[in-house]
C-alpha cells in the first residue's frame, strides 16, 4: 500500500516512462536526495537546480515552450513568494498570445501545517493559488488521487500546481484504493523504490508495473456519503473532516464529506447537488481566513443557492496571523482542529432556521 | 555620447559586409523608424492607447533579425525580446501592418487579438516567445528553451534580450548562473540594450559597473560591449557571438551601447531626442559616402514606406475590435498546440541532464 508521498514517485516514474516527462527538478530534487520528503527519489529524469525559485520557474516556462514537459518543484510553498509574477506570466502565457502558445508545465510543492514547521514551513498556497487564473490547481488527500491527479497534470496541455499536503505524505489509503499493479505487501514496494540510508551512488529502483489511472481534473470525490451537513475541504483538511464525520456521527448526524482535489477548475455542480441535499454547508481549509479560496465558495452558495439553505454558511479557515508558530498550541490555535469542525458541523445540522 | 567600440568582441580583422547586406540592413532598419513613427503618430491621435517601442536600437535589431535562425522548436533559435525588438520581427520578415493591429488593439491582431500593447510580439512558428511588460522576465524563461536546445544536438540557441536598468533584476542574475554551471553551460546569448535610462532614471543612479558586460567575467561567460549605434559593427558583433554561441553550446553576454530617440514610451510624450546619436542617420551617412544608395533613392524609401504605413493604418482603423465576451477565450489550452506544432520528434531527451 504506497503512501502518499510513495503515490507521487510513482506516477512521476509512470510520467518519465510513458509520458513523455523529460525534467523533474529543483532544489534538491536529483539525487543523492531525491526530494525533501522523498518524492523524487530514484527518477531518472530528476535532477539539482540553483537554490533559486524564479529561476527554476522560468526554467519550466521555457522548457515547456520548448515542448519539453518538464515538472518543476518548490521546495516548500512558503518560499513560492518571490516568484509569483511568474505564476502569472505561465498562467497567461495561452491568453495574452490568444491561443498562439500553450505552457505545458507541472509545478508541485509541499503545502500546509502538520509536521511542525514554524513560520516558514507550514504555510498554506490555496488562497494565493486560486488567485492567478489560466493556471489548473489540484491537491490530492489520498495516495491514489495523488497519482491519478499527477498523471492527469502530466498530460494536460496548460500549467497545473500541484499542490501536495505535507501532513499527509506518509499516510496510506484505504485497500480499495490501491494502485493497480503496485505491489500487495508495503514493505515490498518499500525495498523497491525507497533508496537506502546512507551511500546511495550504486542504488536503483526497481519500479513496479503500475498502470496508469487519471483523475479527471476538475472532478471533486464525495469521500462520505451523508444527509445532514455538508463539509467541502481539500488536502490535509479532508482527514480533519472524516474525523468529525466518524465523531458525530455517534450522534445521528450524517456528515457528507466532499474532497475537492482540484480547485481551479473546481467542481460546483458536486457542490450544489450536495447542499441542495443536506441544505447546510461548511467550508473548510487551513489557508489564512482573509480573501480565503472557502470564501469564494461560499460567496457563490450565498448568490445561487441562498434560498436552499437552512442554515448560514460557515467557513473554517486559518487564524490571519503572519505564520504557525512552532509551540503545539500556537500550531493547534491557527489551523482548524477537529473538535471544533465538530462543534462547527454539530451546530450547522441542528441550527433551526 | 558612445562613438567607439570599447571591446572589439572577436578580435579578428573585420572584413566589409557586402553592399547587398548594407542595403538590406538599410531598408529594415528604415522600415522600422517609419513604423515606429506611424505607431507614435497613432497613438497621438487616439488610434492606440499606449505605445512604447524601439527608436534608437534598429542597427542592433535589424542585425538580430538577420542573422536568427528562423524556424520552429529548440533546432533553431528561441528569441526572448523586449518591447523595444520591432526591427528583429521586420528583419525576421514580420508584416508591417501587424504591428499597427495590434497599436489599435483589433481583433485581427495576430500577436494578442487585441490584449496587449503594441510591441509585444509572439510567433510560435518562428519561436519568439511572448513579449510582455515585466522587465527581465525573460531572462527566468530563456533558461528553459536554452537547456532544450542543449540536449537537440542541433545548433539553435535562445537569444535573449533586454535593457541595462532591468539587469539589477534577479532574473538577469539567475540566467548568467544557469547558464555558466560548470559541465552544464547553456547555449544562451544574452543581449543587453543600454540606453543609460530606467524610464526616468539615469543609469548613474541605478549601478556602478563600468559595463554590463563585465558581470560575466565572474561566470566566465565570455562577453562584449558594441557600438549599438553602428549598424556594420553590430552585424560583425552579433554575428561573432551567434556563432560561439551556435557552435561552442556556450552563453555570451553582448552589451550594445544604444540611443533612446523617443524617450521611454508615450507616457512620457514620445518625443523626439534630439541630442543622442541617430543609427539611421549615421548609418545612411556612411551609406552616402560609400556611394551604396543616394540620398535621393533614401529619401524616396523613406516617403515610400511613410505613405504606406499611413495608408495601412487607415485600414487598421475600420477593421474590428474584439467583443467583450471573447476574455473567456484561451484562459485554457484545449490541446498541446506547442507539441502539435513540432511533430512527432520534436521532443528529445538523451542521456542524463
Amino acid at each position: 500500500m504506497a503512501t502518499l508521498v510513495q503515490a507521487i514517485r510513482l506516477a512521476l516514474h509512470v510520467g518519465e516512462e510513458r509520458h513523455g516527462v523529460t525534467d523533474i527538478f529543483g532544489q534538491d530534487v536529483g539525487p543523492p536526495l531525491g526530494g525533501v520528503f522523498t518524492q523524487t527519489q530514484g527518477l531518472r529524469s530528476a535532477w539539482n537546480s540553483p537554490l533559486d525559485e524564479r529561476g527554476i520557474v522560468g526554467a519550466a516556462i521555457g522548457l515547456a515552450l520548448a515542448g519539453q514537459r518538464p515538472v518543476a518543484e518548490i521546495q516548500f510553498c512558503d518560499y513560492a513568494f518571490n516568484m509569483v509574477d511568474l505564476l502569472k506570466l505561465a498562467g497567461g502565457i495561452c491568453w495574452s498570445s490568444a491561443g498562439d502558445w500553450n505552457c505545458p508545465m507541472v509545478l508541485m510543492t509541499p503545502v500546509g501545517s502538520g509536521i511542525r514547521g514554524s513560520i516558514y514551513h507550514s504555510h498554506s498556497f490555496d488562497a494565493q493559488a486560486t488567485r492567478v487564473p489560466g493556471w489548473k490547481i489540484v491537491m490530492p488527500s489520498t495516495p491514489l488521487d495523488a497519482y491519478g491527479l499527477m498523471l492527469s497534470a502530466i498530460l494536460d496541455p496548460n500549467p497545473v500546481m500541484y499542490l501536495a499536503p505535507k501532513a499527509l505524505l506518509r499516510t496510506k489509503g484505504a485497500h480499495f484504493e490501491r494502485i493497480p499493479g503496485e505491489p500487495e505487501d508495503e514493505r515490498v514496494l518499500s525495498k523497491m523504490i525507497d533508496a537506502p540510508l546512507g551511500d546511495r551512488s550504486k542504488w536503483r529502483p526497481e519500479w513496479p508495473d503500475v498502470k496508469d489511472v487519471l483523475v479527471p481534473i476538475g472532478q471533486a470525490r464525495v469521500c462520505r456519503r451523508g444527509k445532514d451537513v455538508t463539509v467541502v475541504t481539500y488536502g490535509r483538511t479532508v482527514t480533519v473532516a472524516m474525523q468529525a464525520a466518524e465523531a458525530l456521527a455517534a450522534e445521528q448526524i450524517d456528515v457528507e464529506v466532499i474532497d475537492l482535489r482540484s480547485l481551479a477548475p473546481y467542481d460546483w455542480p458536486a457542490i450544489e447537488a450536495s447542499v441542495r441535499k443536506t441544505r447546510r454547508v461548511c467550508f473548510l481549509n487551513e489557508d489564512t481566513e482573509v480573501t480565503n479560496f472557502g470564501e469564494h465558495l461560499l460567496r457563490r452558495t450565498v448568490e445561487e443557492l441562498f434560498y436552499e439553505l437552512e442554515a448560514p454558511p460557515k467557513l473554517l479557515a486559518g487564524a490571519h496571523v503572519p505564520g504557525i508558530g512552532l509551540a503545539d498550541a500556537l500550531e493547534r490555535a491557527s489551523v482548524p482542529q477537529a473538535d471544533k469542525v465538530t462543534t462547527t458541523l454539530r451546530e450547522l445540522a441542528r441550527h433551526q432556521p | 555620447m558612445i562613438s567607439t567600440i570599447p571591446r572589439d568582441p572577436g578580435g579578428a580583422e573585420e572584413s566589409a559586409l557586402s553592399p547587398e547586406l548594407l542595403v538590406r540592413l538599410h531598408d529594415r532598419m528604415l522600415l522600422s523608424r517609419c513604423l515606429e513613427e506611424r505607431l507614435i503618430r497613432m497613438n497621438k491621435q487616439g488610434d492606440g492607447f499606449f505605445w512604447v517601442g524601439g527608436p534608437g536600437e534598429e542597427a542592433l535589431n535589424t542585425a538580430l533579425g538577420l542573422l536568427v535562425h528562423k524556424g520552429q522548436g529548440p533546432a533553431f533559435d528561441y528569441l526572448h525580446l523586449h518591447y523595444r525588438s520591432t526591427a528583429t520581427l521586420l528583419a525576421m520578415g514580420a508584416e508591417p501592418i501587424d504591428t499597427l493591429r495590434q497599436m489599435k488593439n483589433t481583433a485581427t491582431d495576430p500577436y494578442s487579438a487585441g490584449r496587449n500593447f503594441c510591441n509585444h510580439y509572439s510567433v510560435r512558428k518562428w519561436n519568439v516567445a511572448p513579449v510582455s511588460s515585466p522587465i527581465e522576465v525573460q531572462f527566468s524563461m530563456a533558461i528553459g528553451t536554452a537547456i532544450a536546445q542543449r540536449r537537440t544536438g542541433a545548433t539553435g540557441i535562445t537569444v535573449v534580450q533586454g535593457g541595462d536598468a532591468g539587469t539589477a533584476e534577479g532574473d538577469f542574475s539567475s540566467c548568467l548562473v544557469w547558464c555558466s554551471r560548470p559541465s552544464f553551460e547553456l547555449p544562451c546569448l544574452m543581449i543587453i540594450a543600454n540606453n543609460r535610462w530606467g524610464i526616468s532614471t539615469p543609469a548613474s543612479e541605478m549601478h556602478a559597473e563600468r559595463n554590463i558586460a563585465d558581470r560575466g567575467a565572474p561566470f566566465g561567460i565570455k562577453s562584449a560591449v558594441v557600438d549599438g549605434n553602428d549598424a556594420e559593427s553590430c552585424y560583425r558583433a552579433l554575428e561573432k557571438a551567434m556563432d560561439y554561441v551556435r557552435h561552442e553550446r556556450r552563453p555570451f553576454l553582448l552589451e550594445a551601447m544604444v540611443s533612446r530617440l523617443y524617450g521611454h514610451s508615450s507616457a512620457s510624450g514620445a518625443n523626439f531626442v534630439p541630442d543622442e546619436p541617430d543609427c539611421l542617420v549615421l548609418f545612411e551617412k556612411k551609406l552616402e559616402e560609400r556611394r551604396i544608395l543616394t540620398r535621393t533613392a533614401m529619401d524616396e524609401l523613406r516617403a515610400k514606406y511613410t505613405q504606406q504605413l499611413l495608408e495601412a493604418s487607415k485600414r487598421v482603423r475600420e477593421e474590428p475590435q474584439p467583443r467583450g465576451e471573447e476574455i473567456w477565450k484561451h484562459v485554457f489550452a484545449e490541446k498541446d498546440v506547442v507539441r502539435e506544432g513540432l511533430g512527432p520528434r520534436a521532443v528529445t531527451r538523451n542521456g542524463t541532464h
